[in-house]
């Protein structure tokens, strides 16, 4: 099973990004494997839509598990066709959560905030 | 004769001008292009309002045709796309309406469908005909709706009153498009020159003929008007600063409707206003 | 860091003036102007020293090469922007590109290219003590929502370790706004009591709403229209908001303005309503559990 955090480090003792859509990296950790792959997350850098393209990135790496501390609408619509597990992270490091989702301790994130609507836009 | 009012501060009075100058100048047409929040209608409470859905064009996927090349993903600046367990999704409020992901894609699977963003009303209020644009809430861009407005309120010999959104973004530019003379509204604070000076590089950047109206004006310096003097701009008219025109606007009351001092301050306003249009058409035509 | 966002729908309103007295107040160590269309805390924060400038980059911009232009009118027709246009070379007009790359693909002979553009300026003053992040739009530029991200991030990285920061908000309910409002601990929502300033205000409390962030108002200059006054602090009780002060409309707090200085930095009696509704404000936005 592959988690993805989004953070704002390249260690899993990184504190967790508070924002998914523009985060710096994202951690995908097997628990498995136990390995930890940090990717730059290029949604970043987008003038609008960052949350759709981050998820598309968390989709095509492969993840079956997102915590994040918030999403938007538009990113919840392209994990959830995707089968992609959301949870609410906690306060503390990417692994502390990851920890205590392992545990069970993580609830389902089901409150999603509005889009920013793209906003490249004049 | 097209007058664009604006100013690059909120809360300097474009609507408190333009609404009145446009009641004074009786047969006149007033447009609010200030489609994010709209106010002039507040002011004029429009009768008869006729109401036109303006809509954009934006993608529309055939999954039987799709072949999951993602071209279309790939393409979009806006990342208004996604493909997700074989299947592609459009996100209508992120769309820019560019029209790009249905030119590369090889297999002529996106076709396109219209999607609303707004309205533009257009009513009457004595004999001033009111033209209202409003965006929805979240769309991308109010600059469509500017366009229809300013298109389906063309009248040639019509004197019409342009409310300008705040700031001197592209919305602003597409509204002063058509003008033919810009009034900028100026508050005497620091605040309101710096703003007002946004405005002021954006007519000249547009080659409008311009002045300024100074609003809200007290006893002693004016830093607008020193900005004026100092820049050589024309200064149309002031404005006293005015506990009743204020409550009388904080009631979306017309002033010139209901006292005659007003009448007449706004109605000298319009005549240097008029002049000023005359003078700069003859000159520079 | 707790961060406190002022925001108001309608401009005008006194976000500028009521945000610099706090931050006088506060002493605060990093706080934000996010008004970057036209950003104004700057000419009163009283900063000596020049501000780091970084360049901020918005949509690229589409640009012909009339040496490679062979006048086929493809960029123009598919452009839906119209921002292709033709004035003995084909030329686009970089304020009306929305950088979609559509004219980049048609061209059949490559002479169009997206070019990188500057659509901004982020500026950062720093002193080791306090930060100031602020940023300035270029005008006609369209992407003002991630230009305020940069600006909130800018000010988080410089002073990570200051307890509160203070954000001046931007008017309006659009992209901008809803920028400001993501990661804030509460927002304060300055009135005006005007129709026009009730139907902005409003339409922000709903938009605040949907991020479940805590807020409350205060109203500017409520004795100008003291039935509107009532209305706005009726609606408040409502929807259960709290109300937390009127602010009397000051000649004064003018002046202060114009000399650059904060109203609580003279004594007058907007500055003395501003220090209530500044104390009021604190306890909201540090009181333990709740909302």
């Amino acid at each position: 099973m592959k988690i993805a955090i989004p953070v704002d480090e390249k260690t899993l003792e990184s504190n967790v990004c508070v924002s998914f859509g523009r985060t710096p990296y994202f951690l995908i950790y097997d628990v498995e494997t136990k390995e930890s792959i940090f990717i730059d997350n290029s949604a970043a850098a987008s003038t609008g839509g960052a949350g759709i393209k981050a998820a598309q990135i968390i989709v095509d790496n492969k993840a079956d598990v997102l915590l994040t501390p918030r999403l938007g609408e538009n990113a919840a619509d392209v994990l959830k066709p995707a089968e992609i597990k959301i949870c609410k992270t906690i306060t503390g490091s990417a692994k502390d959560n990851i920890d205590a989702f392992i545990d069970g301790k993580l609830p389902l994130l089901d409150e999603f905030h509005a889009g920013f609507h793209g906003h490249g836009g004049n | 004769m097209k007058i664009a009012v604006l100013s690059g501060k909120g809360g300097t009075g474009k609507t408190l001008v333009s609404v009145n100058l446009a009641a004074i100048a009786k047969a006149s047409t007033y447009i609010d292009c200030d489609v994010e929040e709209p106010n002039g209608h507040l002011f004029f409470k429009p009768e008869g309002v006729q109401v036109k859905e303006i809509s954009v064009k934006i993608p529309k996927v055939d999954h039987e045709l799709c072949n999951g090349c993602r071209k279309c993903v790939d393409f979009c600046n806006f990342n208004a796309l996604a493909y997700i367990k074989n299947k592609l999704i459009v996100f209508d409020d992120v769309c820019h309406s560019c029209g790009g992901c249905i030119l590369v894609c090889p297999v002529r699977a996106l076709s396109e469908k219209a999607k609303v963003i707004g309205k533009v009303q257009k009513g009457v209020s004595g004999e001033v005909v009111v033209w209202t644009g409003v965006l929805n809430t979240g769309e991308a861009t109010g600059i469509p709706i500017i366009k229809k407005l300013l298109e389906e309120s063309s009248e040639v010999n019509k004197q019409t009153f342009i409310d300008c959104p705040p700031g001197s973004a592209c919305i602003v530019m597409e509204s002063i498009k058509d003008a033919d003379y810009c009034i900028l509204v100026a508050e005497p604070t620091l605040f309101g020159v710096h703003n007002l000076n946004m405005v002021y590089e954006l007519v000249k950047l547009f080659n409008r003929p311009f002045g300024v109206i100074l609003n809200k004006c007290l006893e002693g310096e004016n830093p607008a008007e020193k900005f004026c003097l100092e820049k050589n701009i024309k200064i149309l008219g002031r404005i006293p600063f005015d506990n009743e025109l204020g409550t009388l606007n904080s009631n979306a009351e017309i002033a010139v409707n209901k006292n005659e001092e007003y009448r007449e301050l706004f109605s000298s306003l319009l005549n240097k206003v008029t002049k000023e249009v005359q003078h700069e058409t003859t000159t520079n035509p | 860091m707790k961060q406190l966002l002022i925001l108001s729908g309608k401009g005008g309103t006194g976000k500028t003036t009521i945000a610099s007295a706090f931050i006088k107040l506060a002493d605060a160590k990093a706080y934000a102007d996010c008004d970057v269309d036209a950003p104004n805390l700057h000419l009163i924060a009283g900063w000596s020293v020049k501000p780091a400038k970084t360049d901020y980059y918005g949509l690229p911009k589409a640009e012909i090469d009339p040496e490679l232009c062979i006048k086929c009118d493809q960029c123009r027709q598919n452009c839906r922007f119209d921002a292709v246009s033709i004035d003995e070379k084909y030329k686009v007009d970089p304020f009306a590109c929305e950088g979609c790359g559509v004219c980049e693909y048609v061209c059949p002979v490559e002479a169009i290219t997206m070019k990188p553009a500057v659509a901004g300026e982020l500026m950062l003053y720093s002193d080791g003590e306090k930060v100031f992040s602020t940023a300035q739009l270029k005008m006609g530029s369209g992407t003002s929502g991630m230009l305020v991200t940069e600006v909130k991030k800018q000010m988080k990285a410089a002073a990570a370790d200051a307890e509160l920061a203070i954000i001046d908000g931007s008017p309006g309910i659009g992209c901008p706004v809803i920028a400001s409002l993501s990661g804030v601990d509460m927002v304060l929502i300055v009135a005006e009591p005007s129709i026009s300033g009730i139907s902005d205000m409003e339409r922000i409390i709903n938009t605040a709403a949907k991020f479940g962030t805590k807020t409350a108002v205060c109203i500017n200059k409520y004795d100008t229209n003291i039935e509107n006054t009532e209305k706005i602090e009726e609606f408040c009780k409502k929807q259960a908001m709290p109300f937390i002060g009127r602010i009397p409309f000051d000649s004064n707090a003018v002046k202060a303005i114009n000399n650059g200085q904060t109203v609580v930095d003279i004594d007058c009696i907007s500055g003395t309503a501003v220090k209530e509704v500044y104390h009021k404000t604190m306890n909201l936005l540090f009181e333990k559990g709740g909302g």
